[in-house]
């Protein structure tokens, strides 16, 4: 299946620095309908009816997002837009800031309208600085049209912390403090930043907005699975002959992505979402991509036959471990100890017990993690236990045949 | 700063950053006394994010990214290559203060793996050739 663009629509077709290409192409009727044609209950019953869920990773439904929000008693409304796109193997937003920043600031002059909102935040991550420049000019640009006169969008930058991209550390990070997830409830929609209702929308998803606000909700609801309306940016990097960013109708198959589009070969497994996302041996290339399959942020890294599984995991481990915030004790000291764990058997020191002590920590982990790091990050390793055992196995019996021959009895 | 909110913490830490190359004690102190806020709270943020260094840094940052996609690309060799052009391992300064070298987590240039960023600016598709010569533009 060929690509399907509806999010990437303007990319390499406008001048991202000239907002008059933007306007040649529709630019802004969508958010001028909204404004003179529907209330805002009425664009966030379309957003809702069109089935739009979060392209962060955690797919959450948008029009409900910002029904809580709308219906939520508070003195100011926010809205933020999260650009913090910290999650291993993804650069989509990057992608999108950098060739079509209308869309987005069409997208969240219509969420504010919708929520009521009348200030706006981009969090841009640190590393995407060099996106700044270009994205105040476009804002300003579309100021000067007259287009925000309702909204008040502000670009905040990070400080380097892959967490703040979780939305509750986020909005931390924008009240001045360390980057920790909160405790939850309340949920942003009803108390969020500066203790008022806040929306939180992914880059993508607010991208997503004018479209369906322009072809109406059933239009998009048409587009995908059951539960997964749309396209989704899938941004694949790794063993793979044209790394880059693709739009696929939701659905599509982990192969045709990878192979047909990438030009992947030899490929031995590939990883869906990020650091912490699931690992698919080459078997599973027929599954689908969708919040019912796998899905994640759309990062997607591509092993080939020569690389090690076992060095793969824990090096995402590792990753895990230091951009956890610390705050609860799951995800803190469990990353940590799997740090330690699978690097004793990746470096020939594995014992046959750390097997279970994994697969008991994972479950621990995932149970009682306070956020999506701690939640998600054991699930690389159950996948590669599920699909990769022998690997695991093999280090193992091997080490300790090593160490019984220097003597060094199992400890 | 004196009109300064406690929510303006994280952007006064980013602003001093940028101006000193890192956060001193003094500055730490004078930080908190302006925003009333305790010490240690200004030390937790200040030393929370990646991007902000209480240790002296160099006049140019160098941040090899080290997480997975650039590591299936080589990305030991761009690290490799950094030591031997400017004779210091990651986390040191040079002697001169003209380059501070660091690992990063991912910065989101998987498609151009291996990448670094030299300050603000990226590179990628990093070769020993295309280091050497990307070095010599910051003096």
């Amino acid at each position: 299946m060929p690509e399907t663009r509806i999010v990437l629509k303007n990319c390499g077709q406008i001048d991202p620095g000239d907002v008059k290409t933007y306007l040649d192409r529709d630019g802004f009727s969508a958010l001028k309908k909204c404004e003179e044609e529907m209330s805002p209950e009425e664009v966030i019953r379309q957003v809702k009816a069109s089935g739009l869920l979060g392209r962060g990773g955690a797919g959450f439904n948008c029009g409900l997002k910002w029904e809580l929000a709308r219906k939520a008693e508070g003195k100011n409304k926010y809205l933020i837009c999260n650009a913090d796109e910290g999650e291993v193997g993804t650069f989509k937003d990057r992608y999108i800031l950098t060739n079509d920043s209308f869309s987005l600031i069409e997208g969240m002059a219509i969420a504010g309208y919708a929520l009521g909102a009348r200030k706006a935040y981009v969090y841009l991550r640190a590393e995407y600085h060099f996106l700044s420049d270009a994205l105040k000019q476009s804002l300003k640009q579309v100021k000067d049209l007259g287009f925000l006169k309702n909204i008040d969008i502000q670009i905040l930058e990070g400080a380097g912390a892959y967490i703040c991209g979780e939305e509750s550390a986020l909005m931390d990070s924008i009240e001045g403090k360390r980057g920790e997830a909160r405790y939850k409830p309340p949920f942003p929609p009803i108390k969020g930043l500066f203790e008022q209702p806040t929306v939180i929308n992914n880059v993508e998803t607010l991208v997503n907005v004018p479209q369906i606000i322009l072809n109406g909700a059933d239009w998009f609801n048409g587009i995908g699975t059951k539960k997964s309306k749309g396209t989704k940016v899938f941004s694949v990097s790794g063993d793979v002959e044209r790394p880059g960013v693709y739009e696929l109708v939701m659905g599509s198959r982990l192969r045709e992505l990878v192979i047909d589009l990438a030009g992947a070969s030899e490929t031995k497994a590939v990883q869906v979402g990020g650091a912490s996302g699931s690992i698919l041996p080459t078997h599973k290339l027929e599954t689908k991509l969708s919040y019912e399959t796998v899905l994640g942020s759309g990062g997607i890294t591509v092993f080939n036959k020569t690389r090690d599984i076992i060095d793969i995991v824990y090096r995402n481990m590792e990753f895990l471990a230091e951009e956890s915030c610390g705050k609860c004790t799951p995800c803190r000291e469990g990353t940590e100890v799997m740090v330690e764990i699978l690097g004793r058997i990746n470096h020939g020191n594995g014992m046959e017990q750390d097997i279970k002590v994994l697969k008991e920590l994972s479950q621990t982990m995932s149970l009682a993690s306070l956020c999506g790091l701690g939640q998600a990050a054991p699930a690389p390793v159950l996948d590669s236990l599920k699909y990769f055992r022998d690997e695991y196995d093999q280090r193992i019996t091997q080490s300790l045949y090593l160490r019984s021959l220097k003597g060094i009895r199992q400890m | 700063m004196t009109n300064s909110h406690r929510y303006d913490l994280l952007i006064l830490l980013k602003r001093l950053q940028s101006e000193h190359s890192f956060l001193s004690r003094e500055r730490l102190v004078k930080i908190s006394q302006e925003l009333k806020l305790p010490h240690n709270e200004v030390y937790g943020v200040s030393t929370f994010y990646s991007f902000l260094s209480i240790k002296p840094q160099g006049g140019n940052v160098i941040r090899i990214c080290k997480s997975v996609p650039c590591h299936l690309h080589e990305s030991q060799m761009a690290i490799d290559c950094i030591k031997e052009e400017l004779g210091i391992s990651p986390g040191e300064v040079t002697k001169d203060g003209r380059f501070s070298f660091e690992l990063t987590n991912c910065i989101g240039a998987c498609d151009m793996a291996p990448a670094m960023m030299v300050n603000d600016d990226v590179h990628g598709n990093l070769t020993p050739e295309k280091i050497s010569k990307i070095l010599k533009n910051y003096t």
